[in-house]
Order: C-alpha cells, then sequence, then structure tokens
C-alpha cells in the first residue's frame, strides 16, 4: 500500500525546505526526500568537519522536529505517475501517493569536456565544494579552481577551509564583463555583501578573466594543467583541479510527469506559471529546476510552491522577492556567458561519454541522440547521459532524448517487487 | 500537385532500413543491380534496436526452424566483425518442472533433424554451467553454437557493405505505393520494383497482408561480468511466444559482452504506445527473479520498449505481393526477425531474380494470407 | 565534529575514518583508483554529487554503488577497481 501525503517535496535544497516549511505551516502532512544522506541540497549541504550554514541549520532542525513531516533521506524517485511516486532508498522500494508534487529537484553542475577531464583529480568546481565537505583530504594539496561564475570563489573558499591551498581561480569570462557584472550588484545588497565577503576572504588568491584551462595532464592522475589567457599559456602543477562552467536545471523527474518544459539557452527547465504551477494538475516546480536563480530565488519559489500547494494565498511582497531574484539570475547569465572557445577545447580523441568511454570523433555524422547512442554507445551508461548528453546539448550537438523510467539506475528489485503503481499503462516516455 | 516531379529508376527500391531491409539491400547489391533503400529513421532503430539480438533455432515450427538454421549458417560469415559484437554464449533452455524436462527429447530429435547441435544437460551441470540459478531446477538442454549479437551495429554493417557496392540511402519515407514504383514523402518518385520491408509500419504500404503489433520490453543493467554466461531461456518460452495472450511474459536473460545483462521478455497485444508499463517490467522481473535469485540487487539502467511485427499465422511474408505490379515483401518476422534476417533476405531476393531457392519457399508466400 | 571515528576496510585494507564522511572521502585517503572504466583507464569521483557515477564501487558487497552519496558506517566493506 501507497503511504499517502499531502505533499510530496522532491529535493531537500533551499527550495525544497522553503516548500516544505510553508506546507508544514498551512497543516499539510508533508514528505520530503532527497538522494542526498542529509536536508540542505548543494548549496546547503552539512559540511562533515563543520556542520550546515547556520541559516541552514535552524530551518533543519526545525523541520526535523515538525510532527507532520516525514524525511526520507538517501531516496531517488524511480518511477511517476499522476499522484503516486515509486521511491527507492538505501534497503528498500517505497510507494508513496500525494496530492501536491513539489519537484525541487535543483540543479547539476554544467561539465564540459576537454582533453584530459576523465584524470582522477579533475572534478567539477560545485563539485570539489560538495567533496570538501563530503570530507574529501584536501590538507596541503594543490587546487585550481576554473570555469565560470561567482560558484568558483565560493568553491575556492570551502577549498581552503578544508585546507587545500588554492593556487589560482580562472574564470573564462573577460575582466570587462566580470567587472560590469560588479557594478550592478547594487541591485542586490544581499549579493554585494555575499560577493565582497568572498572576495575578502580570497583576497590572496590569483583571480584570472579570460582564462580557460584547455588541458589536465597527469599519468593515472592529474599533475599539471594548461591554462590559457589573455597573456598566452601557462602550465601549472597541481593535485587537484575543479572546473565548472555553471549549473544546469534537473528536469528528468518534470519530464517524466510529461510537465512542459522551456528551453533556456542550451537546456530545458521546467515551465511555471507565477504561482510556481507547471502545466500538470497537482505538480509544482520550484527553484533551480525551473531555471537557475541561485539560491535566494529558490528560497522564494518553494514558499510560494509550498503556500499554493497547500491551497494558502501566495503575498505580493513574496513575489515580488521571487521576480527580482529572478532578475539577478538574468544579469548572472548575460556577464557569465560562455565564450564558444570552451565550446570547442574537446579533441576528436577526447571522450566525451565517461560511462562508454566514447570519443567526440565517434560522434561525427550523427544528428540526433538515439542514432548516435544505437551506433556509438554514447549515453547509455550509468549516468543515463546526465554528463554527456548535456555536453553535447551545450556544444550545439544534439539535446538528451526523453525520459523512461528508470528516473535513476534503480535495483531490479525495486522495479520488480514493488506492487504496482497502476494497473494501467500511465507511464509517460 | 505542386511537389516537384522527379523520377529516378532502379532495379529495386527498398522501403526500410532495419536488418530485414538491409540484409535484403546487402544481398541484392551482391548482383550489381542498381539499389535504393530509403529510410527516413535511425538505422535498425524500429524492432531492430529493440530486440534482444539471440541467434536461435525455434523448434516449435517446422518452416520458421528450417528459416532459422538456414539464417543462422549465412551468420556464421560474420562472426569475428567488432560492431556486430557476436558472442557464442550458446542457450541454455532451463526446466523448472518435470513436465518441462520430459519436452527435451522431442526438442532434441527435432533440432537434430536440422543438424542443429544441442544436448540435454543434467542438473548437477546445469549448476556448473549457471551457478547462479535458483536451487531446485530440473535441468535443461544446451545449443552450444547459438550466439548473441548487437542487432542495429549488424543493420549498419550491412547496409555500409550495401552502400560500398553503389547502394543509395535516401533518408525520406515511402508515403505512397504507385503503379510502377513509389512517391517518398519529399514528392520524388522512384521506378522500379518495390520491396517492403518496413516491420510494423507494414501496413501503411500493404494493409492487404494482415499485420499486429506485439509490444515487447527490455531491461538492462550496469556491468556484472561472469554472472551469467549463457543466453537463458525457460522451457515454457514458447508457450509465451506463441501463445495469443493479450500479455505474457518468459524468463528470458542474456548476458551482453560488455558484462551487462539483459532481461526480457514480455509479449503484448493491444497497447500501442511506446510507454514503459511498471505492471509488465515487474510481471517480467519476477519471472527472471524466480530463476535467477541474484538479480534482484543489480543496478537496472535502462527500460525500453519495441514491437514485433507479427502475421497472421506466426510466418513472416517473404515473396511477391499478389495482384500487385512487381512488389515484394519481406516483414512479419515478430521475434525471430534478427536470426532469420539473413535467410529471409536471400529467400525473397533469389525469388525476384527467378532462381531456386535454398530452401522451400512456399511457407512463407505471401499468397497464402492476401484476401 | 568529527571526534568519533569509524573504521573500514578497502580492498582489505582496515583505516580509520571521521563519522559523517562519504565513503568517496575515505577512499580518497589511500592511493587508488575508485573504477576502471570500460577501457581500463582509471576513474575518480568526478560530480561529487551522484550524477556522474565515475565514483562506483562495490560496498558490502554490493556493486556499482555511488561512493559520493553513501555516508561511511563502522565495519563497512568496500571493494575499487584498484
Amino acid at each position: 500500500m501507497a503511504e499517502h501525503y499531502d505533499v510530496v517535496i522532491v529535493g531537500a535544497g533551499p527550495a525544497g525546505l522553503a516548500a516544505t516549511e510553508a506546507a508544514l505551516a498551512n497543516g499539510a502532512r508533508v514528505a520530503c526526500l532527497d538522494a542526498h544522506a542529509n536536508l540542505g541540497g548543494q548549496v546547503w549541504r552539512k559540511d562533515s568537519a563543520h556542520g550546515w550554514p547556520r541559516r541552514a541549520r535552524r530551518i533543519i532542525n526545525t523541520l526535523l522536529a515538525h510532527p507532520a513531516m516525514t524525511w526520507l533521506p538517501q531516496t531517488q524517485v524511480i518511477a511517476a505517475d499522476a499522484g503516486e511516486l515509486l521511491l527507492q532508498d538505501e534497503k528498500h522500494a517505497l510507494h508513496i501517493s500525494h496530492n501536491a508534487l513539489i519537484i525541487a529537484t535543483g540543479a547539476r553542475e554544467l561539465l564540459l569536456p576537454f582533453p584530459g577531464w576523465t584524470l582522477p583529480g579533475v572534478t567539477g568546481a560545485a563539485g570539489l565544494q560538495a567533496l570538501s565537505k563530503q570530507g574529501w583530504p584536501l590538507t596541503g594539496r594543490r587546487v585550481a579552481i576554473a570555469g565560470s561564475g561567482p560558484l568558483l570563489l565560493a568553491a575556492a573558499v570551502t577549498a581552503r577551509r578544508h585546507g587545500a591551498r588554492v593556487l589560482g581561480i580562472y574564470e573564462q569570462a573577460s575582466e570587462a564583463a566580470v567587472r560590469d557584472f560588479a557594478r550592478t550588484l547594487w541591485r542586490w545588497p544581499g549579493k554585494a555583501w555575499q560577493a565582497a565577503m568572498l572576495r575578502s576572504q580570497l583576497a590572496d588568491i590569483p583571480y584570472r578573466c579570460g582564462s580557460v584551462v584547455t588541458r589536465a595532464k597527469g599519468d593515472g592522475a592529474l599533475q599539471s594543467i594548461d591554462i590559457d589567457g589573455p597573456h598566452g599559456t601557462q602550465r601549472l602543477e597541481c593535485d587537484q583541479l575543479a572546473v565548472g562552467y555553471g549549473l544546469v536545471p534537473n528536469v528528468e523527474l518534470a519530464q517524466m510527469l510529461g510537465c512542459a518544459l522551456r528551453q533556456e539557452g542550451a537546456h530545458p527547465c521546467v515551465n511555471v506559471d507565477a504561482l510556481q504551477r507547471t502545466d500538470k494538475s497537482g505538480v509544482y516546480a520550484a527553484g533551480e529546476a525551473c531555471g537557475i536563480g541561485g539560491r535566494e530565488c529558490a528560497w522564494f519559489e518553494g514558499r510560494i510552491a509550498g503556500l499554493a500547494a497547500t491551497g494558502a494565498s501566495v503575498g505580493a511582497t513574496l513575489l515580488k522577492q521571487q521576480q527580482h531574484a529572478r532578475a539577478f539570475a538574468a544579469t548572472l547569465h548575460q556577464h557569465f556567458k560562455l565564450d564558444p572557445y570552451v565550446h570547442n577545447l574537446a579533441m576528436p580523441d577526447t571522450l566525451i561519454c565517461r560511462c562508454e568511454d566514447v570519443p567526440l570523433r565517434a560522434l561525427d555524422g550523427y544528428d540526433d541522440a538515439r542514432s548516435a547512442k544505437l551506433a556509438t554507445r554514447c549515453g547509455m551508461g550509468a549516468c543515463q547521459g546526465r554528463i554527456c548528453g548535456t555536453a553535447l546539448a551545450e556544444l550545439g550537438r544534439f539535446a538528451r532524448s526523453g525520459q523512461r523510467p528508470p528516473l535513476f539506475p534503480a535495483r531490479l528489485s525495486t522495479l520488480g517487487e514493488i506492487s504496482s503503481l497502476s494497473d494501467t499503462e500511465g507511464f509517460v516516455s | 500537385m505542386g511537389y516537384r516531379q522527379h523520377v529516378k529508376s532502379y532495379d529495386l527500391i527498398i522501403a526500410g532500413a532495419g536488418i530485414i531491409g538491409t540484409a535484403c539491400a546487402d544481398y541484392a547489391s551482391q548482383e550489381g543491380l542498381r539499389v535504393v533503400i530509403v529510410e527516413p529513421g535511425a538505422i535498425g532503430g524500429g524492432a531492430t534496436a529493440a530486440a534482444m539480438g539471440h541467434l536461435v533455432a525455434m523448434d516449435d515450427d517446422r518452416a520458421e526452424l528450417a528459416l532459422a538454421h538456414y539464417s543462422l549458417q549465412l551468420w556464421e560469415s560474420y562472426t569475428g566483425i567488432a560492431q556486430i559484437e557476436y558472442s557464442r554464449c550458446g542457450t541454455l533452455w532451463v526446466a523448472a518442472n518435470e513436465a518441462d524436462y520430459a519436452r527435451i527429447p522431442q526438442k532434441l530429435a527435432r533440432l537434430a533433424s536440422f543438424g542443429v547441435q544441442a544436448e540435454r544437460v543434467e542438473r548437477e551441470q546445469l549448476y556448473r554451467l549457471e551457478p547462479t540459478l535458483k536451487p531446485g531446477l530440473h535441468g535443461g538442454m544446451r545449443v552450444p553454437r547459438e550466439a548473441v549479437v548487437y542487432p542495429p551495429g549488424m543493420a549498419r554493417y550491412l547496409l555500409d557493405c550495401a552502400c560500398a557496392r553503389g547502394v543509395e540511402l535516401l533518408r525520406d519515407r515511402v508515403d505512397v505505393m504507385t503503379d510502377d514504383g513509389v512517391r517518398l514523402s519529399d514528392g520524388t518518385q522512384l521506378r522500379g520494383a518495390v520491396l517492403v520491408a518496413t516491420g510494423c509500419a507494414l501496413p501503411q504500404l500493404l494493409p492487404q497482408l494482415p499485420l499486429r503489433a506485439r509490444k515487447g520490453h527490455l531491461v538492462i543493467t550496469d556491468r556484472y561480468p561472469g554472472l551469467v554466461h549463457h543466453q537463458l531461456v525457460e522451457l515454457g518460452y514458447a508457450e509465451s511466444a506463441h501463445g495469443d495472450a493479450d500479455s505474457s511474459v518468459a524468463f528470458n536473460v542474456q548476458p551482453r559482452p560488455t558484462g551487462q545483462i539483459l532481461i526480457g521478455s514480455s509479449r503484448e497485444y493491444g497497447s500501442d504506445t511506446p510507454q514503459v508499463s511498471m505492471p509488465i517490467v515487474r510481471r517480467m522481473l519476477e519471472r527472471a527473479f524466480n530463476y535467477l535469485p541474484a538479480l534482484r540487487q543489480l543496478e537496472a539502467l535502462r527500460i525500453w520498449t519495441g514491437f514485433r511485427p507479427v502475421s497472421v499465422d506466426g510466418l513472416p511474408y517473404l515473396g511477391r505481393v499478389p495482384d500487385r505490379p512487381n512488389t515484394w515483401v519481406a516483414a512479419g518476422h515478430e521475434g525471430l526477425g534478427i536470426t532469420t534476417s539473413l535467410g529471409s533476405a536471400r529467400l525473397v531476393i533469389d525469388q525476384w531474380l527467378g532462381r531456386s531457392t535454398a530452401i522451400d519457399s512456399r511457407p512463407y508466400d505471401p499468397a497464402r494470407v492476401a484476401t | 565534529m568529527s571526534a568519533l571515528s569509524l573504521r573500514i576496510q578497502i580492498d582489505g585494507e582496515t583505516i580509520s575514518v571521521p563519522a559523517g564522511i562519504s565513503v568517496a572521502a575515505a577512499i580518497a585517503r589511500l592511493p587508488r583508483a575508485f573504477r576502471r572504466s570500460v577501457s581500463g583507464q582509471a576513474r575518480a569521483p568526478f560530480c561529487g554529487m551522484g550524477i556522474c557515477f565515475e565514483c562506483r564501487v562495490r560496498i558490502d558487497g554490493v556493486a556499482q554503488q555511488r561512493a559520493c552519496m553513501v555516508p561511511v558506517r563502522d565495519g563497512m566493506q568496500v571493494a575499487t577497481d584498484g
């Protein structure tokens, strides 16, 4: 039998937590689930050495103590149908139903291929931040941070806090673009303060604009990187490279439910109205899944979704706050727009599909994901095309094909032993 | 009409570049004929891509067995080509009970009458061959020279061979059969003999040949090399495959050369959407767990569905289409199209060329059903 | 916060690690690859958040588990591809 909840919230980052808080405040019985072991999502990830950020800890502790709140850790959605979800945690399959579903699945990092990106020691920028907080040993390690956006600064601060020697931050955007961005920050005082804090903590670390890591080298693990900048190519010896080019919405659950998506650049995001409603009845989406907007935006949207999903009214102030936060995201995208140069770093023999080791060269002559997959195995592996498919979309090759269950790799027992979601076919491909 | 009136002439126009169409193109091109193959979608992207790729001689029907046996001999020329991923893992038919086990002698005799090498497997030997099978099974039958392949890889290989001999590939759709050829969706007219190999899409061009689509599901796991060694099939498989139930499942598990495990199989009439049906997946997996409990904790990466083209009597339509000028068909292979692709191509092309065929072509003659 | 330490085995070698860290962070304390790719290359965590599946290892007998998603537990047995 499926356990029933008034509201189910998928994702426990700022959007999910805000939604949970709002729904609980309106008397709903709420289940909040996340693939990770702790609440917080990526931006408020619990640090194994330092715990949660203060604000997050206060919110999370309050929510966990609420009698109408069910927290489902290490739980992933495997299949979804109108009003029902098939879930899997570390040991079991679970089956839950709901009146309202709030998709707060956040974002993943935009990870783009370049020669050497598969070497151990190369991670995403948010990736290194996540690993740092998991207890990844960084003491005394020489770390280079590269890619694009303010996230690089946050990654540098976190790595340093964990004992890393941060050698430099290499931003692909030009110095002029970054300067222009800084000038717009007065409109978002919170952001300006955040940026100033980060910069002051990193004052002694080189921050190089117009710089791109073009190659990582090493014998079995990272040893050095080549950085192409305004003054030519530099070689840097390092133990760890954290390189991320921004964030991409996680839309797979929305896609499986048949929710309308819209394109933001090369990547889809969930289309919602002012009350965070998707075009599917009872399905809401909030935060990064609706387009990369940052933590504040995610919080406001989660709150709107939580209120709307429980029939509460949403105040004009909240809606205005959300719009203001969204506007910040637009500014961010504009100033940290990717130079086409970073789309062309992969060489013909650079592996694009890291699961199946498919080089870029093998994809020549294919103009859709399915043909390429059938012929080369590109996208057939465990990540289900999340890495290569996202990269290929960004590179202007082709978009990932549609979404079917399992939404993530799932134990066969989850697919085979749970009683049926519904007796009729209802899964959207 | 507004469209351009391009007319091009060929000796043979093949509609469909699945494994059947590409096998026909490959064989016809060996005769130095002007051949064109028309396919709007991915090469081998229909039933070919949805198939397990098990090369197997099913012994339940003599004509089916004759065609399979003939084709399996032809497959022997393709064992060394990397993109086909030919892996001679053999088939191990598993007896769940005494009744299954009792059917083995008859099956062995039928296979032997075609010279197919097969052997009875006693219970102890069954567990030596496949230690992860559930205890308490009764034994089985092993067909050691059978194999698994990657069907879309074969379709592309056959097409490449054909194109190297001058066959033209048109990325378009055959919209209409005309009196002297076909018209494509862009208005282009092609003139020549027509061979329809469009699988489940057959009724769109040749509605006089009854064809139903039978949906199937497959699940593939992450890589677990060495867990399963043979294509494992329950001896009760034929009941599922040949029965006419609205839906049925059977234990049918394959070790891919990658170490992945491919799990089948299901058969459903009456569903025409490609959506994954979780109730069917569950039934199929429950059946598989019943034979291979170790599957339970493996990670499934993907589930996909496909449609088998089913003729009125389970045998493919191979030959001239009655009451149509110079029109030929190779379609309706249900679940055996990969196995029988090569033989089917020869049977049709040899008839078209007025040659004698290697096996009796009459059981597959479309005239048997045309109304 | 991480005073509590746990003992886990990685490829038969016992190590002490702080509670609350991930299996990935535990493995990173030893000089080894997490997995070998299909063409035999050494691989290690890449995305750090359960998306890329590069950090798959065997945990307590169950193969293909994402090391970055699982917190260490006392007595845990981890096997990598070396």
